[in-house]
C-alpha cells in the first residue's frame, strides 16, 4: 500500500486500483472542531480535483476534493454519528470514502509523505 | 495561510499570539479566532469565565449641551431618560429608518459613552458628525482597549484582582447590575466597566488604556476560572443567546421592527415620532413587519449557514443570516428573515444547502436562557 497527499490536504491510500481517501492531520487542525461530514454516495463518479465530500467545522463548511478520478465504492458511515473522528483520527478511522480508480497514472503528480511534510512546513 | 501583513494591530495582538491564538483578519484588524478550539472555548465560557478582546470596536464620547436629546434624532431609544451610570442598547438609524449600526449608549454623568461595531465605526463617526448639531463633539477614543469578561464565574474573578471605586464610598464593579456602568481604578489605572456583554451570560466590559491592557489581561487570565476566548466562540455564544450580529442579521436595508429590536424603540419616542424613519418604523410596529428576524432549530446535524434560502414548499419566503453548530445546544441553529405569513414559533420550513432541503423549525430565542445579573432578580 502507498499513501499519497494533495496540496488541498487530502490523503489517498492506494492498493492496486482501489483507494481510501481522507483529510490530513494538518487539515483537521486548521479546520478545528468538526461537527458534520458528508460523504459521497456509493456509485458516485468523481473527477480529479472536483468536489467529493464536505466537512464542516463550528465556523465554516469546506470542500474535500477528489485526489484522482474514480467511482465511489464505500462512504464512511461512522462519520454521520461521530464527525469528530475526523479530528481524533484523521488519517485512520476518520477516512471519508473508498473508490475504484479510473486511471492509476493520475497518482503520478501527488506528493509522498516526505514531500507533503515539506509542503506543510513551508506554509 | 492568512497573510497578516495587511492587518492593523490591536494593543493585545502580540499577547494573543503568545497565548497560542490563531489570528485572522476581522474588521481590518488581526484578531484571535481561536486558542484551544471553538467548542472548548464556548463551553468554558458558559461554565466558567472567558476573556474576549473586543478592542476593534469603536469607543466614542459624545459631548455637548443636551447631547442625549440631540442624539435621539438618530436613535429610537429614550436616551434623555438614561440616568448617570446606566446604559442602553440602541440602533443608529439612517434617514430612511434603516439600521446603520447597533450600539451601546452609556450616560457617564459627564457625556455619552457609545460603543459601536468595529467594521462600521468610521462610517458611524462620520455619520454622527454630519448629523449631530455643531455643538456636539464626537470623540473617537482609540487610545483604549476593550476587554469583555463573560461567564457565570466572571464576577468572582473580577472581584479578586483588586479593583477599587474611582472615589471612596462609590460602588465596586460587582455592585453593578446588568446594564449599569461606572468608573473604577486598578493599580491606579482608570477603568470604565459595565455589566454587559454579547454572550447571554453575566459579565463585564472593561475599557482600559491601551498601555495597561496586557497587564490587565494577564491579571484576569491568572485567575483559575478565566481563559482567553476567540472570535469563533464569541459568534457561537451570541447566536445561542439570540443576539443579532450587525452586517449579517441587520443592515441598512432592515428596520428595527423587522430586526426583532422593537424593544429598543422607547414608549415616549413612539408617541413623539421624532426620529429618522419614524413613519416607516411606527407603521411596521402598528401593522406588523413584512418580514421578521426569527430563530431556527435545525433538524439533523448539517449546519445551515448565512445566505441559505428558506422555503415553504416551493416558495422562497426567507433567507438565513447567521447559522452554525451551537455547542451548548448540541445541534445546529440559525437566525434569518422570513415573511410575516410564516413567522410563528413552531412553523416548519426548509432551508436549501448544497441543493438539499434541510428541515427548520422556527424557535423561540434565546436558544440558551440568558444568565444576566439583573437588578431586582431573585438569585
Amino acid at each position: 500500500m502507498t499513501r499519497y497527499f494533495t496540496d488541498e490536504h487530502e490523503w489517498i491510500e492506494v492498493e492496486g486500483s482501489s483507494a481510501t481517501v481522507g483529510i490530513t492531520d494538518y487539515a483537521q487542525s486548521q479546520l478545528g472542531d468538526i461537527v458534520f461530514a458528508e460523504v459521497p454516495a456509493v456509485g458516485a463518479k468523481l473527477t480529479k480535483g472536483g468536489d467529493a465530500a464536505v466537512v464542516e467545522s463550528v465556523k465554516a463548511a469546506s470542500d474535500v476534493y477528489a485526489p484522482v478520478s474514480g467511482t465511489v465504492t464505500e462512504g464512511n458511515d461512522a462519520l454521520a454519528d461521530d464527525p469528530a473522528l475526523v479530528n481524533s483520527d484523521p488519517e485512520g478511522a476518520g477516512w471519508f470514502f473508498k473508490l475504484e480508480l479510473d486511471d492509476v497514472s493520475e497518482l503520478d503528480g501527488l506528493m509522498d509523505a516526505a514531500a507533503y511534510k515539506a509542503f506543510v512546513d513551508g506554509l | 495561510m492568512t497573510d497578516d501583513t495587511q492587518m492593523l494591530e490591536l494593543p493585545l495582538g502580540e499577547w494573543h499570539r503568545a497565548k497560542g491564538a490563531r489570528m485572522v483578519s476581522f474588521a481590518g484588524y488581526a484578531m484571535p479566532i481561536q486558542y484551544d478550539g471553538i467548542m472548548a472555548e464556548h463551553l468554558w465560557t458558559r461554565e466558567n469565565a472567558g476573556l474576549f478582546d473586543v478592542s476593534h470596536m469603536g469607543q466614542l464620547q459624545l459631548k455637548g449641551p443636551d447631547v442625549a436629546a440631540k442624539l435621539e434624532r438618530l436613535v429610537p431609544g429614550d436616551i434623555s431618560a438614561l440616568k448617570a451610570g446606566k446604559m442602553r442598547y440602541s440602533l443608529l438609524l439612517g434617514e430612511d429608518g434603516g439600521v446603520l449600526d447597533d450600539l451601546m449608549i452609556t450616560n457617564t454623568g459627564h457625556h455619552l459613552y457609545v460603543v459601536v461595531n468595529g467594521a462600521v465605526k468610521h462610517q458611524d463617526i462620520a455619520y454622527l458628525r454630519a448629523n449631530l448639531p455643531a455643538d456636539i463633539e464626537v470623540v473617537h477614543d482609540d487610545s483604549a482597549a476593550l476587554l469583555a469578561l463573560q461567564g457565570p464565574k466572571a464576577a468572582g474573578a473580577l472581584a479578586r484582582i483588586g479593583i477599587d471605586p474611582a472615589q471612596d464610598g462609590w460602588p465596586v464593579p460587582t455592585d453593578l447590575y446588568f446594564m449599569e456602568a461606572g468608573p473604577f481604578l486598578w493599580r491606579g489605572v482608570p477603568l470604565g466597566i459595565s455589566r454587559s456583554g454579547y454572550t447571554g451570560e453575566d459579565g463585564f466590559e472593561i475599557s482600559v488604556p491601551a498601555e495597561h491592557a496586557e497587564a490587565l489581561a494577564d491579571a484576569l487570565c491568572a485567575q483559575p476560572e478565566v481563559k482567553p476566548i476567540g472570535l469563533g466562540a464569541r459568534d457561537s455564544l451570541r447566536l445561542e443567546a439570540g443576539l443579532p450580529l450587525y452586517g449579517h442579521d441587520m443592515d441598512p436595508s432592515t428596520d428595527p421592527v423587522e430586526g426583532n429590536a422593537a424593544f429598543a424603540i422607547s414608549k415616549r419616542r413612539r408617541e413623539e415620532r421624532r426620529f429618522n424613519g419614524a413613519d416607516r418604523i411606527l407603521k411596521a410596529l402598528a401593522e406588523g413587519p413584512v418580514r421578521k428576524l426569527v430563530g431556527f432549530s435545525v433538524e439533523g446535524k448539517m449546519p445551515v449557514r448565512e445566505s441559505a434560502p428558506i422555503y415553504a414548499g416551493e416558495m422562497q419566503i426567507g433567507v438565513v443570516t447567521s447559522g452554525g453548530f451551537a455547542p451548548s445546544v448540541g445541534a445546529p441553529i440559525a437566525m434569518g428573515y422570513v415573511a410575516a405569513s410564516h413567522n410563528g414559533i413552531g412553523t416548519r420550513l426548509e432551508a436549501e444547502v448544497r441543493g438539499k432541503r434541510v428541515p427548520l423549525i422556527i424557535a423561540a430565542m434565546p436558544f440558551i436562557p440568558h444568565n444576566y445579573h439583573r437588578r431586582g432578580a431573585t438569585k
